[in-house]
């Protein structure tokens, strides 16, 4: 299952060279991955456990439907990437599970989510919030230092809010899950903005680490940053599967490649297929989704 | 055959390609900015050299008096305090009202119609002259209910003018600057922002407290400066509401709320009657009193503008 087919690179054309490498149908698998798109993977197995159920799930934005009766499941241990061609409703998809979508006035939802056996509309939404966190595209710390920034999602509403000794170790949990204590550990009242982006999107990280979510939603968390913080970021996704259920969504074919164990295409708000990444990379059912991984569209 | 160096055009083309009418109107625009520096110097020259010129250092803390010569009519003490106190006044009441109106218009704005007479009517208040609004104001504290914010007379007669009826009124010509920085403010925060923090199970008044206004806070430097700056430069309302008198007299009441309760005079008004035009006519005086006016403006936009730059100038990628 290791032995799996890489997305096309793409190329301009040149002297009517073929503008995609297309790699051998049927699954056989080239005799090499080029070189660089390995994937970031751990040998050993991870133990996998259902967090989330997705059934029949609908989004309309008034007349426009950006998602249409998607049934998914999101697990534990796993790295689920939702990809597809722009507006093919996979942000959409990704902000009903924390009901953000509930943000836009005209947006409606059909279908159930289940999170750990219960339905997410009988939760209270800020508990939800609280077990579904997210990360955005574009690296988002608020004006407050890097210590203020983490604790946020610790501090209660209510009039008990924890002060800061006791704040200080699951701040210090989270920056070093996120791969970043070694980096800001020195200067916690340091602000925040301050930070480099691939920084900043890994503080963004721990911060959404630090509410100790069941599931973290990414999307597209690496599409504002360098390569050098991209690989970072992608290390630390494929680290944190094995404490709780990630779904990134991802312009990035190579990189759906490097860290994902699932794939799931959307096309017009359609899921059209879902699979295990060397499945749908290596050997897609659907002519469609052949046709994207390879590059013919999108 | 030898390789010609290829030749580099021009990266912009020299003006005196130009048309004549575009080249006069560059020639002119330059001329306006440095016509615009050069008064700007002289206002400050102007009041530097007149103003060290006339003020002796014991008008800072004399009280004014009347005198039928320059040399007997005291310092301007009174109108100091007079500022300060009109300036803190007006803004106290003029930034929760700007920042609150601002935040429900940015951040709830629904009906949608409501929104849109808010803001209509910030523009009213904008458009308003002072003196309409001072006599306004004269009209609405010497009614009976209002009574309690000035002198009242033992007859029943409301005399209408005091600090707070000033104050009043002057935090209406501070509020839609402090609206509209503290408005562009909270517009300029990315809506990811927003939402980053509901993703974290936050609420949308933990939101704006926690993220919005601190996020807001040089926007809301900003308006706050350009409105004490507004205040502490008015007159029309100094003359009309505050009674312009000589020295501050207090009403009756507690310390503080007597002062308030009480009249008095500020730089502005102190400069109107000192000036030739005015009944003073001590134009040394009105000098002296202008430079000090312009130095306590000029030193509070500084500091806010350090309360503003505090934490740098960070922004988010939209």
């Amino acid at each position: 299952m290791d032995e799996m087919t890489v997305p096309p690179v793409r190329r301009i054309a040149l002297d009517h060279e073929p503008t995609v490498v297309l790699p051998p149908v049927n699954g056989n698998g080239p005799a090499q991955a080029p070189a660089g798109l390995a994937r970031r993977r751990p040998a050993e197995p991870i133990p996998v456990r259902d967090r989330m159920a997705l059934n029949g799930l609908s989004v309309r934005y008034g007349d426009q439907v950006a998602v249409r009766g998607v049934s998914l499941n999101v697990r534990q241990g796993e790295v689920l990437a939702l990809i597809g061609p722009s507006g093919c409703g996979k942000t959409t998809l990704l902000r009903t599970l924390n009901r953000l979508t509930e943000l836009t006035p005209e947006a409606r939802r059909d279908g159930r989510i289940v999170l750990d056996g219960e339905d997410v509309d009988g939760l209270d939404v800020t508990e939800l919030r609280r077990r579904v966190t997210m990360v955005f595209q574009q690296p988002n710390p608020f004006p407050m230092s890097v210590f203020d920034n983490v604790a946020y999602a610790l501090r209660e509403q209510a009039r008990k809010r924890p002060g800061r000794a006791a704040l200080a170790a699951p701040v210090e949990q989270a920056l070093r899950r996120a791969g970043l204590w070694e980096e800001v550990g020195e200067d916690l009242a340091r602000p925040a903005l301050r930070l480099s982006g691939g920084q900043q999107q890994r503080l963004c990280i721990a911060r959404a680490l630090a509410a100790r979510p069941e599931v973290l939603l990414l999307d597209e968390p690496c599409s504002a940053l360098d390569p050098l913080s991209t690989a970072v970021i992608e290390d630390l996704v494929v680290e944190l599967r094995r404490d709780l259920a990630i779904v990134i969504v991802t312009h990035n074919l190579q990189q759906a490649a490097r860290i994902a164990d699932r794939v799931a295409f959307m096309y017009l708000g359609e899921l059209i297929e879902e699979g295990a990444a060397a499945q749908v990379f290596g050997a897609p059912r659907v002519t469609r989704t052949r046709d994207y991984v390879r590059g013919a569209f999108g | 055959m030898a390789a010609v160096a290829p030749q580099r055009t021009a990266a912009r083309e020299p003006t005196s390609t130009w048309r004549l009418g575009d080249r006069a109107a560059l020639t002119a625009c330059w001329a306006c900015g440095l016509a615009l520096c050069a008064l700007a110097a002289a206002i400050c020259v102007f009041m530097l050299v007149k103003g060290l010129q006339y003020l002796r250092p014991e008008l800072l803390w004399t009280h004014p008096v009347s005198g039928a010569d320059q040399a007997g009519s005291g310092g301007f003490l009174d109108p100091m305090i007079g500022t300060v106190v009109l300036t803190s006044l007006g803004t106290v009441l003029s930034l929760p009202l700007g920042v609150g109106v601002a935040v429900w218009v940015v951040e709830y704005g629904r009906p949608g119609w409501l929104a849109r007479a808010v803001e209509s009517a910030v523009e009213v208040i904008a458009g308003t002259p002072s003196i309409v609004l001072a006599i306004f104001g004269l009209l609405l504290f010497q009614q009976k209910v209002l009574g309690f914010l000035s002198f009242q007379a033992a007859g029943g007669a409301v005399f209408g003018r005091s600090f707070f009826a000033a104050g009043a009124m002057m935090s209406l010509i501070a509020l839609p600057l402090v609206f509209a920085s503290t408005r562009e403010a909270l517009q300029s925060v990315p809506q990811h922002v927003r939402e980053a923090s509901y993703a974290l199970g936050k609420t949308r008044i933990a939101t704006i407290r926690r993220v919005l206004l601190p996020a807001a806070r040089p926007g809301i430097a900003t308006g706050t400066a350009l409105g004490m700056g507004r205040i502490a430069g008015d007159t029309a309302i100094v003359v009309i509401l505050l009674g312009a008198t000589l020295q501050l007299s207090p009403a009756d009441g507690p310390p503080l709320v007597r002062d308030l309760k009480g009249t008095g005079s500020t730089l502005t008004s102190y400069v109107y009657n000192n000036s030739p035009a005015g009944e003073g006519n001590a134009a040394e005086k009105a000098y002296a009193a202008a430079f000090v006016l312009l130095g306590i403006v000029i030193a509070l936009n500084l500091v806010i503008d350090r309360i503003s730059r505090r934490g740098g100038a960070l922004s988010w990628t939209r």
